[in-house]
């Protein structure tokens, strides 16, 4: 009776990080960092540049190899998923990217349904389904029959959240993923998915420069400097002047917004 | 009262126009298969075409109503009857072999260059400027060199896997080359290409000179020909072209999903390195095979994959197959031309007429499609 209260209360978490060294021959990026992240977190990712927020995510997903430590996806080490696997757990919105061929962008948030799809049995009415509503979700239904290479920046990152919401994942990882977008954009966007965090659970990771943007959005902050963790808490905890002055260097006034009851950062000059 | 049979007429409309719209969505799309259905049949009725009207070009004169018959002879003996033998050899043995062979050679060079354009993120990448054809060549003449070019394996010839050797080391070599920093570039990949390629012609050059009788023509090597092939070429090709392309149509969504990028490829739960190395050992098989029994033949795997993308969009499970059959079309009329433009039975290297047709079509993509070529 008491052990099942008990593990009630200890969430599971969906991704787990210990010690974790990573980064190139004769230069770490990540010196040692560890963290959990528990189901239906929003968390918000800062750091100066070069601190290491891309390396993180991309090691985080399985791109790139880390030298020790460990990432642990759902209580299944990350290096020991199949690709397969590790794409229908996890979907990544990454930096603007540039798409060579031309393909229609309802075809590329299409392509976001290849974990899901066995080789000979593809696109069936699921799909469709899935792929309509991950467009409905982005507002790019009137995008999919133009070409990837001809929109502009910020719709291309629209049509690669639709593609990473197609995936379906339980975690959803973001880099900068709305950094071409409008302000209109970027809160349409971070409504979505604060939506689907509150009412599906999904689990948000998102790396951020907007400190504002985070501090409306994020529940819980984790802020990088030079490969290592310098605060990880709710960010009410977080949103300090002390704290940020000592992350980013520079004078801070933070203020709590009374309409919205929520921190907003001010950078001195 | 009035407006309940309103709402009920209003209601009836509307299921109505559901089914009607349902019925159509159904319909177009049936459409939509009959449509593409009868685009891939209408290609194939264009290539039989070509080939039947092809079979009757050549020095010796023959009339279409006699290679018709020819043409049905090996399903019914009776067609052939009364028909001279040599004419018969001539135009069975000679020319439908040559053609077939040109199809299979065509296919396979275009459809290799599709691959190698879509999984180096490349569009000037080509087995000729990736150095890969050359190798190929290098490999085979090497190999006839030393005079195990007749060697059998399994009742396979083993020119090919020595093509397919030469062109991994040349590949292999250009991607050492071809890097900056770790990446590669798509300028200095194929500036890596064209130098390893010269390289390696000059080399074929020298072998030719140490062995005069056991090493074709050089012009063969470096400007392909299908000169006096035969049905035994045909045969060689075909099983080493049907493992390599199986392999390339086999991962056609992933080549979809490699054109996004390593990195979104990779999220997306595609097996980048090992499916971007087994693509690359595939399109070099297929483009060993074809330089095997054809020599080196530029412009169609670099031209093909372009004009097809530019129609039919760059979906690779569509693009593949049509790329294979606008390949095979484009050397069957390059080879015709090479065969018969010149007087007297002379004829041309037929990499020279491909290089003539493909040449300005390329112009073409450098001068006003700049922004599709990405350069």
């Amino acid at each position: 009776m008491l052990s099942n209260a008990s593990s009630k209360k200890i969430p599971a978490a969906v991704i787990r990080v210990e010690d974790l060294w990573c980064g190139y021959p004769g230069r770490s990026v990540l010196k040692g960092i560890s963290f959990q992240v528990e189901r239906g977190e929003f968390i918000g990712l800062l750091g100066p540049n070069g601190s290491g927020k891309t390396t993180l995510l991309l090691t985080l997903s399985g791109v790139i190899p880390f030298q020790s430590g460990q990432v642990e996806v759902m209580q299944q080490p990350i290096l020991q998923l199949r690709h397969k696997d590790r794409a229908r757990r996890m979907a990544v919105v990454g930096q603007e990217s540039t798409v060579r061929f031309p393909f229609e962008c309802e075809e590329v948030v299409r392509m976001g349904r290849y974990p899901h799809q066995n080789r000979w049995q593809l696109g069936n009415a699921i799909d469709a389904k899935i792929v309509k509503k991950a467009m409905h979700l982005t507002d790019t239904e009137a995008l999919s029959d133009r070409l990837i290479t001809a929109i502009s920046g910020g719709e291309r990152q629209r049509v690669s959240m639709a593609k990473a919401l197609a995936q379906e994942t339980p975690i959803l990882l973001l880099d900068e993923a709305t950094s071409a977008m409008d302000i209109h954009r970027k809160l349409q966007v971070f409504r979505v998915l604060n939506t689907l965090n509150r009412d599906e659970g999904l689990t948000v990771i998102s790396v951020l420069h907007d400190i504002n943007l985070a501090a409306l959005f994020c529940r819980r902050l984790l802020l990088l400097k030079e490969g290592l963790i310098l605060a990880d808490d709710q960010t009410e905890k977080v949103m300090t002047s002390e704290t940020l002055k000592r992350v980013y260097d520079a004078e801070v006034l933070v203020h709590e917004v009374a309409e919205t009851g929520k921190r907003q950062v001010v950078f001195l000059p | 009262m009035k407006s309940e049979i309103r709402n009920a007429g209003n209601r009836w409309r509307a299921d109505r126009t559901a089914q009607k719209s349902h019925w159509l969505s159904v319909s177009n799309f049936r459409l939509c298969c009959t449509v593409g259905f009868f685009y891939w049949l209408a290609a194939l009725v264009v290539i039989g075409l070509t080939a039947f009207l092809t079979s009757g070009i050549g020095s010796f004169e023959t009339p279409y109503r006699i290679i018709w018959r020819l043409w049905l002879s090996p399903f019914h003996p009776s067609w052939a009857e009364g028909i001279d033998e040599t004419v018969r050899y001539i135009v069975i043995n000679v020319r439908l072999a040559r053609i077939c062979l040109a199809l299979t050679v065509g296919g396979a060079l275009a459809l290799a260059g599709a691959v190698y354009q879509g999984v180096l993120l490349n569009p000037l990448a080509d087995p000729f400027t990736l150095g890969v054809s050359t190798g190929a060549a290098f490999g085979a003449s090497l190999y006839i060199l030393f005079g195990w070019g007749g060697g059998h394996l399994l009742g396979m010839s083993t020119l090919p896997i020595a093509a397919f050797v030469g062109a991994l080391a040349a590949l292999y070599l250009v991607y050492l080359l071809g890097r900056v920093d770790g990446r590669i570039h798509t300028t200095t990949l194929v500036l890596a290409g064209i130098i390893v390629s010269t390289f390696l012609s000059a080399w074929i050059g020298v072998l030719k000179s140490l062995n005069e009788d056991s090493v074709s023509t050089i012009v063969f090597w470096v400007m392909g020909s299908l000169s006096g092939k035969s049905w035994g070429h045909v045969l060689l090709v075909l099983p080493y072209l049907a493992a390599g392309g199986a392999m390339i149509i086999y991962y056609a969504r992933e080549l979809d999903l490699l054109t996004l990028g390593d990195v979104q490829a990779q999220q997306l739960g595609v097996n980048v390195q090992q499916i971007r190395f087994r693509l690359m050992l595939a399109a070099s098989l297929v483009t060993a095979v074809a330089v095997a029994v054809s020599g080196v033949i530029g412009f169609v795997g670099l031209v093909v994959p372009h004009l097809v993308r530019l129609a039919l969009g760059p979906h690779h499970r569509r693009l593949l197959p049509a790329v294979f059959l606008v390949g095979a079309l484009l050397l069957l009329l390059s080879d015709t031309l090479a065969r018969s433009f010149l007087p007297n039975g002379q004829e041309l290297p037929v990499g020279v007429v491909t290089a003539i047709l493909g040449g300005p079509f390329f112009c073409y993509l450098m001068l006003h499609r700049k922004k599709y070529l990405q350069l």
